[in-house]
């Protein structure tokens, strides 16, 4: 099979459903033209012209608030956020008014528009250009919430999104643009609430997301030159979540840890490890053990920045311990 | 009044008369279910900017749209709903526009073109743009009128999104309903220079109407929708009017930021209603027999509206969590 880079992926997913439907049009910073400053969309002007890839002001919330309108009244707007940093500038159109509107007219208006944006530290970009806010819109009722982890899922994922009658926040790993993965020429989609396992494995459950499943996958080869069979979960939607397939592994490893870019307080990682607690915790041989970004603001310095986040060898030094029956966080 | 009638139409002025007639009674009898205890919550009244609302609606098309604000029951009458599912809905009933969902400060009713009342501050200004970019972008006549008050004018907002509708000429009317007060505090304490001028800063035409003269305000407005039909938006309209009530139900010993004389001076000199129906009577339109059915029938309706309202049944628990998500075919 080809494969391509997760950022030719996205601009295939928007190009084939621009294609496929007149009132799908993306709005947002220098998207025409300049393609973004990543050059995802590179092209796509070309062949749909400025009234369907619209450059527009540095002006996060009006852009935001006006696809909130377009969305409300007939269209698909997909709205690119060129850092998911800047969604604290967005946030009461994205959650006072898209994400309740369906739900405060009764059902009667649909917000069917897609926000595009970005997550992941270590690109030394300092802590207003780093962060990994999805846990800050999951908290949203109404907003489901995507994170692609490669490729693959990155097409899947945003077509899918493309077609959903809600606001969809879709956060792309902005470290993995030039990755590149295996997509078949075929079209296809990814519906969201079905994770994906990754790997299969017998010991322990690494549930991870976006940016962390290569570094579960990385930690996985680790721990099985060790002896030890681990298995990923990728979630690929945290809204909606697939608890199902979650809950299934845990019930057959007994081990779990939770690895998300998030800060680990009040997070992604609090959140999965709170649910498998309460639905297999009969089923458990040790705590869930929670590992997120640390609660710091993104250091500039890559010798701190690099602390910040989960490794392969963190991963595998912590899930070794709970497979040994050791206490990751003993007293 | 205006010295160019703008409709020369009998039935038309016995409409938007009519029409103001009926936000008042929606009014009156809402402050009444406050009062009572009926209610649960609060709600803002839109009594004395009656002519704001009707002459504006007035000159749309149902396919039109609007977007609201917390004081909206005014436009969510105007541009055509109907009193027993407002009521309902103020009530928080199964029947209401919302499912009883929203309340007073969300009323949508998306069949007459209102894309709902709003409880942020100047939070509908970009869905009210956004609204004018699908007409631009799908190629349809619809116009899109964005009702917010002088408060709402210092939200940031207002001018990201001014500034996309003019560069995109989008067919958007902006209208300042400057009632002289931002909540609790006078207009000229919160607003510096002249709000025409913002709007003018962005290459906009920008009007000044008289918000108590309904025919005004709908000669000014039928022409801008004309225009921005053909392409020629966006406009921002300032329209002078008042609230008669407090900045809600609740806010009734007011005399720390208004006087009781100047309410008084506005309600007996500036009434929307009671100017157009004294017009009415002087230019032979109506008789005074003829506006006292209208409003006989108005108060009727209302009432029969309140009394159905009151015994309609509240959403069944099961719906608590529905439209939480839309949805996918």
């Amino acid at each position: 099979m080809r494969e391509i880079t997760l950022s030719k992926a996205v601009n295939e997913a928007i190009a084939e459903e621009m294609r496929r439907d007149e009132t799908v049009f993306l709005l947002g910073e220098d998207v025409a033209e300049a393609g973004t400053p990543f050059k995802i969309l590179s092209g796509l002007v070309e062949e749909f012209g400025t009234e369907r890839i619209i450059d527009t002001p540095i002006a996060e919330p009006g852009f935001m608030g006006i696809a909130v309108g377009a969305a409300m009244t007939g269209t698909r707007p997909i709205v690119d956020l060129m850092f998911g940093d800047f969604l604290f500038l967005v946030m009461d159109q994205l959650c006072n008014q898209a994400a309740k509107t369906h739900y405060m007219s009764g059902g009667k208006l649909n917000v069917p528009l897609v926000l595009r944006t970005n997550l992941g530290a270590t690109r030394r970009s300092a802590a207003q250009h780093s962060q990994s806010l999805h846990a800050l819109v999951a908290h949203i009722p109404g907003l489901k919430v995507a994170l692609p982890s490669s490729a693959y899922e990155a097409k899947g994922l945003l077509k899918s999104a493309i077609r959903d009658n809600n606001p969809v926040v879709i956060f792309e790993d902005k470290l993995m643009y030039q990755d590149k993965a295996e997509v078949p020429e075929e079209e296809y989609l990814i519906p969201f609430g079905v994770a994906n396992i990754k790997r299969p494995g017998t010991d322990i459950t690494l549930v991870a997301t976006s940016s962390m499943v290569q570094v579960a996958e990385k930690a996985a080869g680790i721990l099985n030159s060790d002896g030890i069979s681990a298995e990923i979960i990728d979630p690929r939607t945290i809204v909606p979540l697939d608890e199902e397939t979650i809950l299934n592994s845990v019930r057959k490893t007994s081990r779990a840890m939770v690895i998300d870019e998030g800060h680990q307080s009040y997070g992604v990682t609090a959140e999965i490890a709170s649910r498998i607690n309460e639905r297999a915790f009969y089923h458990l041989d040790a705590p869930v053990i929670r590992m997120g970004a640390m609660d710091v603001p993104v250091p500039f310095s890559p010798a701190l920045e690099d602390l910040t986040v989960p490794t392969p060898e963190g991963v595998a030094h912590n899930a070794r311990k709970l497979v040994r029956g050791e206490l990751v966080h003993a007293a | 009044m205006s010295p160019v009638p703008a409709k020369t139409n009998t039935e038309d002025y016995i409409r938007m008369y009519t029409q103001m007639v009926r936000i008042r009674a929606f009014e009156d009898n809402a402050n009444q279910l406050y009062l009572s205890a009926k209610m649960p919550g609060l709600t803002h009244m839109y009594s004395g900017q009656e002519a704001v609302a009707v002459g504006m609606c007035e000159a749309l098309e149902d396919s039109d749209k609007i977007t609201s604000t917390h004081r909206g029951h005014g436009h969510c009458v105007a541009k055509g709903a109907d009193f027993q599912q407002m009521f309902c809905e103020l009530l928080g009933k199964e029947e209401g526009y919302c499912r009883g969902k929203g309340g007073s400060m969300h009323i949508a009713d998306q069949s007459h073109g209102n894309l709902g009342a709003n409880a942020i501050v100047g939070g509908s200004m970009g869905i009210a743009t956004g609204a004018a970019l699908t007409a631009k972008r799908l190629g349809k006549d619809d116009v899109t009128v964005c009702f917010f008050g002088d408060g709402a004018t210092a939200q940031g907002l207002w001018y990201e999104v001014m500034n996309m509708a003019a560069l995109w000429k989008l067919p958007v009317i902006y209208a300042c309903e400057n009632n002289g007060y931002s909540e609790y505090t006078k207009t000229h304490e919160i607003a510096a220079g002249s709000l025409t001028a913002r709007a003018e800063a962005f290459g906009m035409e920008a009007f000044n109407v008289n918000g108590q003269d309904v025919l005004a305000v709908n000669a000014l407005t039928q022409k801008l929708v004309a225009r921005c039909r053909m392409g020629e938006g966006p406009f921002f309209i300032e329209l002078k009017t008042y609230r008669y009530h407090g900045h809600h139900v609740g806010d009734i010993n007011r005399e720390y930021y208004r006087s009781k004389d100047e309410e008084a001076h506005w309600k007996s000199e500036h009434d929307p209603i009671t100017n157009f129906g004294e017009w009415m009577l002087s230019e032979g339109i109506v008789n005074e027999d003829e506006l006292g059915t209208i409003s006989d029938a108005v108060m009727a309706d209302a009432e029969a509206a309140v009394a159905y309202a009151l015994d309609a049944k509240y959403p069944n628990e099961a719906e608590v969590d529905m439209h939480v998500f839309a949805p996918n075919a």
